[in-house]
């Protein structure tokens, strides 16, 4: 019988590794006239930090926004963990979460009544302990009974990463993580998320125009452009794909001229 | 708008905290909630007195005109205090960051409810004390039915409020002013001051289909013929129960646009 359930359990876990952490298939969303996402496919591999990059109004916002369920695709299949996300979008969610330029937490509450509010939206066992890990982790114990708007930029950002990962999420997905962050502090938060990633065994999404931060953390790259992906592998490939030296060099031969694969018959 | 899980009352109770958080952090917020009920209390409190001393029917009356503008904002409160509460949100850019969390929308109108009442109770709760001190009226003297008056008023606020927050997440900040717009053009339907009956009949007719009418009326019977008339009361939680749904399902059906239209990531101040 233990055999049984042995092995029940380890073909369980090893299905569970084999779904990917997302799975899109055929996603569009049209604004009117306008196609802001034009029949997108990708999967991203579980434990994976796989990156969305592109120009402004490629799409990438719109798509991690469909992934939060913030926007109604027109089209297409999310599957999240293993469930269809229309479906689940509620289970889903209090295993995943994000932070994006284009949300602010409440700027007149300090950083522990934020994270004390959505601790418990996220049904965290244990709000007071998890706080102080992760101010901790991100050095936000001097700030933590100060009004979020009373923070610099960088601070404001610490304090958002530490929401996103208040309720030690599966699946993180990050709008450009970085932003108004200097370099130290900047390497430093990369240094975090490595280490999440690896203890947690999170799978990330991030949205960066960081070249570097892509090159450094992510496994995997896909490149959106006017709607679609337009190429997609592995940093290093992609770089001796186009013969660069770089990823942001890659990045600006896709914007300007295309994607090889766009000009490939 | 999906069902109740065992995490609903904390989720719920997430947001009351998050407005709590707001309102007690801030001592002129606070001052803010009460200031005007009191000002409102005070004004028509010596307009009263005045006009018991100028006629009978006032001076046999006591009390209609201060128990009129207190139960007045309720409804005004509840319908402002929820629209506030939604409107913070937006100013603060947080409506992302909430919706894309495990709360269902039946738990933030339920929690939005909550803070109006909330809201509500602190703003007139000194209104009604001072109304005692100061002129000698107490609201508490309805009796019982006084409950039955603040929930049918404050459901309808609430009604109202949904409905303007629904306009807000459609249409953006720029409806915001119809929190306002809306409760004082329906105020002269509700008959706050008067019998409805001196209605032109067309007005009437419009007048019919809102539950306050029916608690103002109400009101003046218990304080003028000592009369509980429970017809009105069911007929405000009837009609309630009707407006109700329609700002629960214009709220839900605005949200429903709003994520269509991607507007839930971008709206804000």
């Amino acid at each position: 019988m233990d055999a049984i359930l042995k092995t029940d359990v380890s073909a369980a876990s090893r299905v569970r590794a084999a779904t990917p952490a997302i799975a899109v298939e055929g996603l569009v969303k049209r604004y009117g006239q306008v196609r802001a996402i034009d029949g997108i496919t990708f999967n991203v591999a579980r434990g994976s930090f796989t990156a969305l990059l592109g120009g402004n109004g490629a799409g990438k916002t719109t798509t991690i926004a469909i992934l939060l369920g913030l926007v109604r695709p027109t089209a297409g299949r999310v599957e999240i963990l293993g469930q269809d996300f229309a479906r689940h979008a509620k289970t889903l969610l209090a295993r995943m979460n994000f932070q994006s330029p284009y949300a602010d937490l409440p700027r007149r509450l300090t950083v522990r009544q934020n994270l004390t509010v959505y601790a418990r939206l996220y049904g965290v066992a244990n709000p007071k302990i998890q706080i102080a890990s992760l101010a901790r982790e991100l050095d936000l114990d001097a700030l933590l009974d100060r009004p979020l708007g009373e923070l610099s930029a960088g601070q404001r950002t610490r304090a958002g990463l530490a929401k996103a990962f208040i309720n030690r999420p599966e699946l993180v997905l990050l709008d450009e993580p970085t932003a108004s962050l200097d370099p130290d502090t900047a390497d430093w938060v990369r240094g975090f998320l490595a280490r999440y990633a690896r203890e947690a065994g999170a799978t990330f999404f991030i949205a960066s125009h960081n070249m570097l931060e892509v090159e450094r953390l992510c496994d995997s790259v896909l490149m959106m452009k006017g709607g679609l992906i337009v190429d997609s592998g592995a940093p290093k490939e992609l770089i001796a794909k186009y013969g660069r030296t770089t990823l942001e060099d890659v990045f600006l031969d896709v914007a300007r001229h295309g994607a090889l694969s766009e000009s490939a018959p | 708008m999906s069902g109740i899980d065992a995490g609903t009352p904390r989720r719920i109770g997430a947001v009351v905290l998050r407005h709590w958080y707001l309102i007690a952090s801030s001592w002129p917020r606070f001052v803010d909630l009460c200031y005007w009920p009191i000002v409102q209390m005070i004004l028509w409190g010596f307009i009263q007195t005045f006009l018991m001393r100028q006629s009978s029917f006032f001076a046999q009356a006591g009390g209609i005109l201060l128990g009129a503008v207190m139960l007045w904002d309720v409804l005004f409160r509840g319908q402002i205090g929820l629209a506030i509460a939604f409107f913070e949100e937006v100013y603060s850019r947080n409506l992302g960051h909430l919706f894309a969390t495990p709360l269902r929308m039946g738990e933030y109108i339920a929690a939005l409810m909550l803070v109006s009442l909330a809201r509500t109770a602190i703003g007139l709760f000194p209104a009604t004390l001072l109304a005692i001190w100061f002129f000698g009226f107490s609201l508490y003297s309805l009796g019982i039915v006084l409950i039955a008056f603040f929930v049918s008023l404050i459901v309808f606020g609430w009604s109202i409020g949904l409905f303007v927050a629904g306009l807000v997440l459609r249409y953006g900040l720029g409806a915001e002013s119809f929190a306002w717009a809306f409760i004082f053009a329906l105020a002269p339907l509700c008959g706050v001051y008067y019998p409805t009956a001196i209605l032109p009949s067309w007005v009437q007719a419009l007048s019919a289909i809102l539950p306050a009418p029916y608690i103002f009326n109400g009101m003046r019977a218990v304080l003028i013929d000592h009369v509980v008339r429970v017809d009105y009361l069911l007929t405000a939680a009837g009609l309630n129960v009707v407006w109700l749904a329609a700002g629960v399902a214009g709220f839900l059906i605005f949200h429903a646009q709003a994520r269509e239209r991607g507007m839930l990531l971008q709206l804000g101040e």
